[in-house]
């Protein structure tokens, strides 16, 4: 099949290059970029009287573009396609019981790609033909390996994703707030290399004027809403005490034993921290949903922030107050390191900065699906160049840089006017997360949602101060290895084994 | 012939099998099973699941949680609503717009009203907080300190479902007759003690109903949990029905989530069996 496909998508690609070139600039793209996904290759293809069923996120993250998409795909093919948008909150359970029950519901599927470990069963391999488009061959080593398990690639990449620290440079350039700063802490204001820095720099500027608007600025904005994505603000935070450079076989596991290692001193010291830092929210920060924190960071409310690139978008939205004002840069580090092997702190000179790959939108196609030539061609035009250039330069669609391209600043310069720091910063960021050496993973193993759940729940006590950090870990490490029992201790460990295998490469 | 009657029943009980027998019956048998997201289908675990639940604190202090929330709520919607009704009972200016104003809350969506009140409490961006602080009480802590997220999720709670308690209670004032209030007045009663004598005792009946209804439904709050709080900060606004969505939808465990609830709708049946019989003995002269 793989080779059959490989032959069409080549004649294919002939056949659209010999008829007259189309003006297919009506459907908002800049210019149509030659290759098997483009607009005319897919335009040369007939799909009338066929149905494509797809079901997504509700609009606009990723909803949007899924729609937008299948409406061109629907007038170049002449096919018939249904979107379903799903709330992210139902959006598991409605991909995962067709599944289970063995029904045929859809053929196309965007989801959080932190369900692979779940899903990935009941997913198509990706045909080689699509493997080697330009546009898959673009696709930086990070985000391939993400769509890939076991050597198979199941994952149609769409979207890269990453955390990130972004903060106010207006702020951290201003004299009179380096001086306010030197002032308090004796030491100069610099971007914070640390999360210990991160949280004094936090407090000193929290509940102060820092934009002269006349009302009160803070120091962080966080996702710490339990059940809305705060497992993966608290990852970023843990990462560099729990995640040593040179300690390999896993970091939310030991890998060879399964021992949750979510109590471990590293651990406990990034919650305690996290804990910390609530002294520095905006009212209400310590209940913050990823919309609260993307609002406050990008409506100019607080100094710093870290998470997906939606709030560093929102800043620099055209009519955004503080639209070339941020800046970003790598998740601060750890100076004193975990060592699991030795049981003790190492201190680094230069702090031990880990970059967390925090899941993202991706999108797969079913095994059952008797259309799998029609969903990897629409999956394939979706992802084609011309559409994610223009896609990425709207926010509000949820398409984050993934291809090596994409961290060329001069895009975000000339394509949405960003100014020159601003860009560079952006660019090289997202680079140095791609390429770094030391990183981390989600957990892609069948029962993620409950593992994020339970280590949610164990957070968010200690925030609350129902428990003390090492107290709540240990429950959610009780819980983890309860839940490791339940699914199986094997399937979860060859499952975690992907996921150390990208992290220890 | 005769037996051709029981044929006009089957529909009926067709339709009973389908939606209510039918789903129970394969809910017992789910939760017997491990059904989960890697193990799907209708394996025999034995009394596993039930087992687990029985040491399962989160689920036991959810259930706790409900219970304050459930009789706090509903006791406070039972007061205003009776106020409200005898508000509006008698001869009042602009009496059918009062009526209908009140009935607002309860024809509105619960997710739409929990996200306008999530709105309203929001503590950076809310219009709440400034209103307080301009008239000198200071901001509160709605969404992100334990004790305030359980009130303010009784306050949305109190402000959706009261108009029920009021439309049940007026629907039940405009009926009472006229003659035991004319020789409550001949008696020489004033209005408290013709409220404490006559009026009350005589709602009585519809005070119960109106109380047990609210109590099944109050019992199952979740919509303005989720919306509102997720059930934090930490687990202080969790209740019942939000951890078995949890355990369910989000985690995947069918089984377990199955059992969890099917104890969960015995102890709401036994419970509000118990409250009936005590609402009645308390509220229903003829039955005391």
């Amino acid at each position: 099949m793989n080779r059959t496909l490989r032959v069409a998508l080549a004649t294919t690609a002939l056949t659209a290059g010999a008829v007259n070139a189309q003006d297919y600039t009506k459907y908002g793209i800049k210019a149509d970029v030659p290759g098997a996904c483009s607009f005319e290759a897919i335009d040369a293809k007939d799909y009338t009287g066929r149905t494509l069923n797809i079901i997504t996120h509700a609009i606009p993250v990723i909803g949007e573009p899924t729609a937008l998409h299948a409406t061109q795909f629907q007038e170049l093919t002449g096919a018939t396609v249904n979107v379903v948008h799903v709330p992210f909150g139902d959006l598991f359970q409605r991909i995962m019981i067709p599944f289970q029950t063995q029904q045929q519901a859809y053929d196309v599927l965007f989801y959080a790609s932190l369900w692979l470990g779940d899903f990935n069963p009941f997913f198509a391999e990706v045909p080689a033909a699509y493997q080697e488009t330009s546009g898959m061959k673009s696709v930086t080593e990070t985000y391939r390996g993400i769509a890939t398990v076991g050597g198979k690639m199941v994952q149609y990449t769409m979207d890269g994703d990453r955390h990130y620290l972004k903060y106010r440079s207006d702020v951290f350039s201003n004299p009179e707030m380096q001086a306010k700063f030197k002032e308090a802490t004796g030491r100069d204001l610099t971007v914070p290399a640390t999360w210990e820095e991160y949280n004094e720099v936090a407090a000193v500027f929290n509940n102060f004027d820092f934009d002269g608007d006349g009302a009160p600025n803070f120091g962080t904005a966080e996702v710490t809403k339990r059940d809305d994505l705060m497992f993966s603000a608290f990852i970023s935070r843990v990462a560099p005490y729990a995640k040593h450079p040179d300690v390999k076989g896993g970091f939310f596991f030991d890998l060879e034993t399964m021992t949750p290692l979510v109590n471990s001193p590293g651990w406990v010291r990034g919650l305690e921290l996290f804990v910390a830092a609530q002294a520095s929210m905006p009212p209400g920060g310590t209940s913050f949903g990823l919309g609260d924190e993307i609002f406050s960071f990008g409506g100019g409310q607080t100094l710093m922030s870290y998470s997906w690139d939606d709030a560093f978008v929102q800043a620099m939205q055209p009519d955004s107050p503080i639209r070339n004002k941020v800046a970003a840069a790598p998740l601060p580090g750890a100076k004193e390191v975990w060592n699991r092997t030795t049981n003790a702190w190492d201190t680094f000179e230069t702090p031990n900065q880990v970059s967390y790959v925090t899941w993202g939108w991706s999108s797969a196609v079913a095994s059952a699906s008797p259309n799998q030539d029609m969903a990897f061609d629409y999956l394939c035009f979706f992802s084609n160049e011309a559409n994610t250039l223009a896609d990425l330069q709207i926010g509000r669609f949820g398409v984050n840089p993934y291809r090596a391209e994409h961290f060329d600043a001069a895009f975000y310069q000339t394509e949405m006017g960003w100014d020159a720091n601003v860009a560079t910063t952006y660019a090289d960021t997202l680079k140095s997360v791609d390429t770094a050496q030391n990183q981390v993973f989600d957990l892609r193993v069948p029962g993620v949602g409950e593992f994020m759940s339970s280590l949610a729940a164990g957070v968010a006590r200690a925030q609350a101060g129902e428990a003390t950090a090492q107290e709540a870990l240990d429950g959610v490490a009780a819980e983890w290895t309860a839940i490791v029992e339940r699914i199986g201790k094997d399937r979860v460990q060859a499952a975690y084994a992907n996921v150390v295998a990208l992290e220890d490469k | 012939m005769y037996r051709q009657k029981y044929l006009f029943l089957l529909p009926g009980l067709l339709v009973l099998v389908a939606i209510i027998l039918f789903p129970l019956l394969f809910t017992i048998r789910v939760s017997f099973s491990s059904w989960d997201v890697y193990n799907p289908g209708l394996n025999w675990v034995g009394g596993e699941n039930y087992g687990r639940l029985w040491e399962d604190a989160r689920y036991w202090e959810a259930l706790l949680r409900l219970t304050g929330l459930t009789v706090g709520t509903v006791l406070l919607q039972y007061t205003l609503g009776f106020a409200l009704a005898l508000l509006v009972w008698r001869e009042v200016v602009a009496r059918r717009l009062f009526r209908v104003l009140f009935l607002i809350p309860m024809m509105t969506t619960p997710v739409v009203m929990s996200v306008l009140w999530r709105t309203i409490f929001h503590e950076s961006l809310g219009p709440l907080n400034p209103i307080l602080e301009g008239i000198g009480i200071g901001a509160v802590p709605w969404l992100s300190q334990s004790t305030w997220s359980f009130i303010a999720v009784m306050i949305v709670e109190i402000w959706q479902w009261t108009p029920f308690m009021f439309l049940l209670l007026l629907a039940g004032l405009l009926s009472l007759p006229n003659e035991p209030f004319l020789a409550a007045k001949i008696d020489g009663a004033g209005p408290i003690r013709t409220f404490l004598s006559v009026t009350f005792p005589m709602l009585g009946a519809i005070s119960v109903g109106a109380i047990l209804i609210r109590l099944i439904e109050a019992s199952k709050i979740m919509e303005t949990v989720y919306v509102l709080t997720s059930g934090g900060p930490g687990t202080s606004t969790e209740t019942s029905s939000y951890y078995i969505y949890i355990r369910g939808m989000r985690d995947f465990q069918i089984g377990y989530s199955a059992a969890l609830s099917l104890t969960y709708l015995i102890i709401m049946i036994v419970t509000l069996t118990i409250v009936a019989k005590l609402l009645v003995r308390a509220l229903v002269r003829d039955q005391a």
